[in-house]
């Protein structure tokens, strides 16, 4: 893997809000292609450090390059580059599902001819074909979800950012929803994801956990389970974050 | 450019699919129109006058004529004395008296000048302007049609007297209005705001699921407004006492008793609008635009309700602030007691109980 | 379930338009059980509970608790309930001790009287109690909620996805809270989107689509699952997928994180074929027999949405 292509490099990230350190001196490096799990307790740091990645947020010190670009110095390039999606919002509700992709298309700057020729493709992957003119807040949340990925990666970013996507879908869903993560990385796309369903971590080809502002364990989850000697994701989290609990 | 051009298109999905923001972007700017285009309007009507002529001649028969035939005017009553006047001002029947002093026609022939006196009523001073203006007109016009040319330099001299407000004070306009304006906000904006903010975050159902009866929640949403609403009666009384030097006549127990009975009809319209609205924004909207602006213009706030088109006199009528305004003005400037304000007491107590029916039936013990 | 029936529902349906939530759901729970209701987002299992909690009522169907009726009986089940719905979590602006007095005095309590059922609880919080429930971290908002829930001692707890959106450490600290309280005498329901949850319950309801599939022990449920369980593990996971999704002699496979479950068409065929077959395609493979969890169970029994 460590030939590939570095297309996140994050070194001595901090973020400050007043005396409190959100972030405090990460590093870490985020391959092409990769599936990178990014875990952490709730308050540990992770939702800061995924915002100042997206271009969202200005980190307060250390250099972070995504994509190629300064997150520092030009979060708007970043934002070209990259597909957001997050359980809480997806989609827009009061708009239909082709509405949805027209829009998404052309604020990444896809011309109509693409947008069309895209659709089809997205509605067949999806497997929602005859419910292109439903308003999104009719579908089940399953699809919602599933279809929100697929117009994440749309414009075809380089790298696309998960944030708790499949929060309260049916286990079914869930690894229909994987199975979209798979392929999208297989073509090239970095997959920057954030969960709480510790089987989840699993199916990443790495996982790093922030505990307290820092990233206290950063490696395959293969070898992690071999480093704290259990057998699950679950297990090496609940020792790296509360041990007394085990 | 082309993704602005998406995005404009998104917004615009956005404002068709919810109707309510077509609402207020195509009926609130008609509402303005038909509000200020038509009711505001810089003129004077039914004016009722009481006239007393003490000299009882042709002259003075003749200038009451002319008066009584214009549209605006109307000769309410026939006074007698200056008691007759300061009463008939007191219940209201007049806006304007027109005094004649004695032998009025003799005077006139011998001595080239007679007086006429006019006693306005300054608590509403623009309308109590054009009212003196008008009537200096009718009798111009007289005295142009009937004394010939060479006498011309007879006058007709008039003591104009602002009756309650000698200095033509606006605050005497304003403060009454704004008392009601600010108690209409406090009440009606807030606590719907308050308990539909409940309802959004989901609270309201922890509270229902709780010993709670709703009208304890409701009773609880209120006082501190009810308490709140109170003292600021109390400091923009004082202040427009000591500050713009508006008179306090009457009683100011009354004033207060008033004052709470407006405060409880402005709960129990929050309280009903609460019911109305399932969210925050929707709470604020009804209020704002539902209630507080076409309170503001259709109240006798800014504009004299005899200077509107009769249809919105009707209108005005279910207004609580109309009235309140009335009762305040009354007691404040006129010092009227409890009988004169009766009426206007009456409606608002029979508002308020509807109010308070309408919401305990509409109030959802339930979610559904 | 061995204890006399506390919580009894029978043919309950809501719908919302045309739009059915719950179909007929009937079941039956006992005084001091640890109930979970397992099942995704849009299964019903908020409706139910705003259905026993005495906010909504059903279209059709009854259901008591300790006798009382949901509908009628709905001022006396308002005294004992303790409910902490799903997306609230108290009032943002007060603080951590403001909310807990709050709710003690509406139930007519105060926080000494039962603070010793929410004091391991109330430990984590008690440094922060002058913070703004608005700063606190979501786990944090959990327990607070939690404590507010119980501070008047209820007889039943009703607790709606608790553990959205929480990270494992504090959702596994919440449960083992849970069943302290429920040591305690208190009757406690839950719903979450977890299936590896529903193990730490006395009893659980597999929900989706507003029907109940089973309602069960987690042994018990894990015990019904009627098929061979095997888990297949390979290096490359989404080509391994690709092939048994492809056999037909794979009736179904499941990741599940390291590995693959999957089931025979045919129990009657030899894994080990199977095995060797596709070792050809990928060498580092290995299947072997395992155990179903409740996850299993519930992609057997249920589906997924639109199917």
């Amino acid at each position: 893997m460590e030939n590939r292509q570095k297309i996140i490099e994050v070194t001595n990230l901090v973020k400050r809000f007043g005396d409190f350190v959100a972030n405090d001196n990460l590093t870490f490096d985020v391959y092409e292609g990769e599936v990178f799990g990014f875990l952490g307790a709730n308050g540990a740091g992770k939702t800061t450090a995924m915002r100042i990645l997206c271009g969202l947020l200005h980190p307060t010190s250390g250099k972070i390059l995504v994509a190629g670009w300064d997150a520092a110095t030009h979060p708007e390039d970043i934002k070209k580059n990259i597909g957001y999606m997050s359980q809480k919002f997806s989609l827009y509700e009061d708009m239909t599902v082709i509405e949805n992709i027209r829009f998404y298309g052309g604020i990444y700057g896809l011309s109509r001819t693409e947008v069309k020729s895209k659709i089809k493709e997205m509605i067949e992957k999806v497997g929602i074909g005859g419910l292109e003119n439903k308003l999104i807040r009719e579908l089940p949340i399953g699809w919602k979800q599933k279809l929100a990925f697929a117009v994440a990666i749309f414009h075809d970013p380089k790298i696309v950012f998960l944030d708790e996507p499949t929060g309260g879908v049916d286990p079914f869903t869930r690894r229909q929803f994987w199975g979209m993560i798979y392929d999208a990385a297989k073509s090239g796309i970095t997959v920057f994801v954030t969960t709480h369903y510790m089987d989840e971590a699993e199916y990443c080809d790495r996982v790093s956990i922030m505990d307290n502002g820092k990233i206290v364990a950063l490696d395959t989850p293969a070898n992690l389970k071999k480093q704290f000697a259990v057998a699950s994701m679950n297990d090496v989290f609940i020792k790296i974050v509360r041990p007394e609990l085990l | 450019m082309k993704r602005m051009m998406g995005f404009i298109m998104k917004e615009i999905l956005h404002i068709v699919r919810d109707y309510r923001t077509i609402i207020i972007v195509f009926a609130l700017p008609t509402i303005q129109i038909l509000l200020f285009g038509l009711v505001v309007s810089m003129d004077i009507k039914n004016i009722h006058v009481g006239v007393m002529d003490n000299s009882k001649d042709d002259v003075t028969r003749a200038i009451v004529q002319k008066i009584a035939a214009t549209e605006r005017f109307k000769i309410s009553e026939v006074l007698y004395s200056s008691e007759d006047i300061d009463r008939a001002f007191k219940e209201g029947n007049i806006n304007c008296a027109i005094i004649f002093e004695n032998n009025f026609a003799r005077k006139l022939k011998n001595e080239k000048k007679a007086e006429i006196g006019l006693i306005l009523d300054g608590s509403e001073p623009n309308t109590a302007n054009l009212t003196a203006n008008y009537t200096m007109s009718i009798v111009r016009k007289y005295q142009e049609e009937n004394i010939p040319i060479d006498l011309k330099i007879t006058q007709v001299k008039p003591q104009i007297l602002m009756h309650y407000n000698p200095q033509l004070k606006s605050a005497y306009m304003f403060v009454p209005g704004v008392i009601a304006l600010i108690l209409l906000m406090i009440c009606v904006l807030m606590t719907s705001v308050s308990i539909t903010r409940e309802k959004e975050f989901g609270s309201m159902e922890v509270l229902l699921v709780s010993p709670l009866r709703p009208i304890q929640i409701i009773l609880g949403k209120v006082a501190p407004y009810l308490f709140l609403s109170i003292i600021d009666v109390v400091i923009i009384l004082l202040m427009s006492y000591f500050i713009f030097d508006l008179p306090m006549k009457g009683s100011i127990v009354l004033l207060l008793l008033e004052s709470c009975l407006f405060i409880t009809l402005a709960l129990s319209l929050g309280i009903f609008i609460s019911t109305i609205a399932t969210n925050m924004q929707q709470a604020m909207f009804i209020s704002l635009i539902g209630l507080l602006m076409p309170s503001m213009i259709l109240s006798g706030f800014m504009i004299p309700i005899e200077n509107m088109p009769d249809i919105y006199h009707y209108i005005s009528l279910i207004m609580p602030s109309r009235w309140f305004i009335v009762i305040i003005k009354n007691i404040m400037i006129k010092g009227a007691g409890f009988w004169a304000v009766q009426v206007e007491t009456y409606v608002l107590l029979g508002m308020t109980i509807f109010f308070i029916a309408l919401s305990a039936k509409r109030f959802k013990i339930r979610l559904d | 379930m061995n204890n006399e029936i506390y919580i009894h529902i029978d043919k309950i349906s809501k719908s919302y338009g045309n739009v059915l939530a719950l179909d007929s759901v009937s079941l039956d729970i006992g005084k001091n059980e640890l109930f979970g209701f397992i099942g995704p987002d849009g299964a019903g299992k908020t409706s139910l509970f705003r259905i026993l909690t005495t906010l909504i009522l059903p279209n059709s169907g009854s259901a008591t608790i300790a006798g009382y009726d949901v509908v009628k009986d709905y001022k006396i089940l308002r005294h004992n309930l303790g409910y902490m719905p799903g997306k609230f979590s108290l009032y943002q602006d007060l603080s951590v001790e403001e909310n807990l007095k709050f709710f003690a005095s509406v139930f007519g309590s105060n926080i000494k009287e039962n603070y010793y059922l929410i004091e391991s609880i109330y430990s984590h919080l008690e440094p922060f109690k002058k913070r703004r429930a608005a700063q606190l971290s979501g786990g944090m908002k959990q327990k607070l909620a939690l404590c507010c829930a119980l501070i008047h001692k209820p007889d039943l707890l009703v607790l709606d996805e608790p553990t959205t959106g929480v990270d494992a450490v504090s959702r596994y600290e919440f449960w083992i809270m849970l069943k302290k309280l429920r040591d305690n005498g208190i009757t406690i329901i839950v719903s979450t989107p977890y299936m590896d949850e529903a193990s730490l319950c006395d009893r659980v309801a597999l929900i989706q689509n507003g029907k109940i599939m089973t309602v069960d022990s987690p042994q018990g449920i894990v015990d019904s699952f009627n098929y061979k369980l095997y888990a297949a593990k390979s290096n490359y996971k989404s080509d391994l997928i690709t092939l048994l999704e492809n056999d037909t002699r794979i009736r179904s496979a499941f990741a599940f994180g390291e590995t693959i479950h999957i089931t025979l068409m045919d129990e009657a065929i030899s894994i080990e074929v199977i095995e060797s077959d596709l070792k050809n395609i990928l060498p580092d493979l290995t299947i072997f027999r395992t155990n179903p969890n409740i996850e299993d169970c519930f992609l057997q029994i249920g589906s997924g949405d639109g199917k």
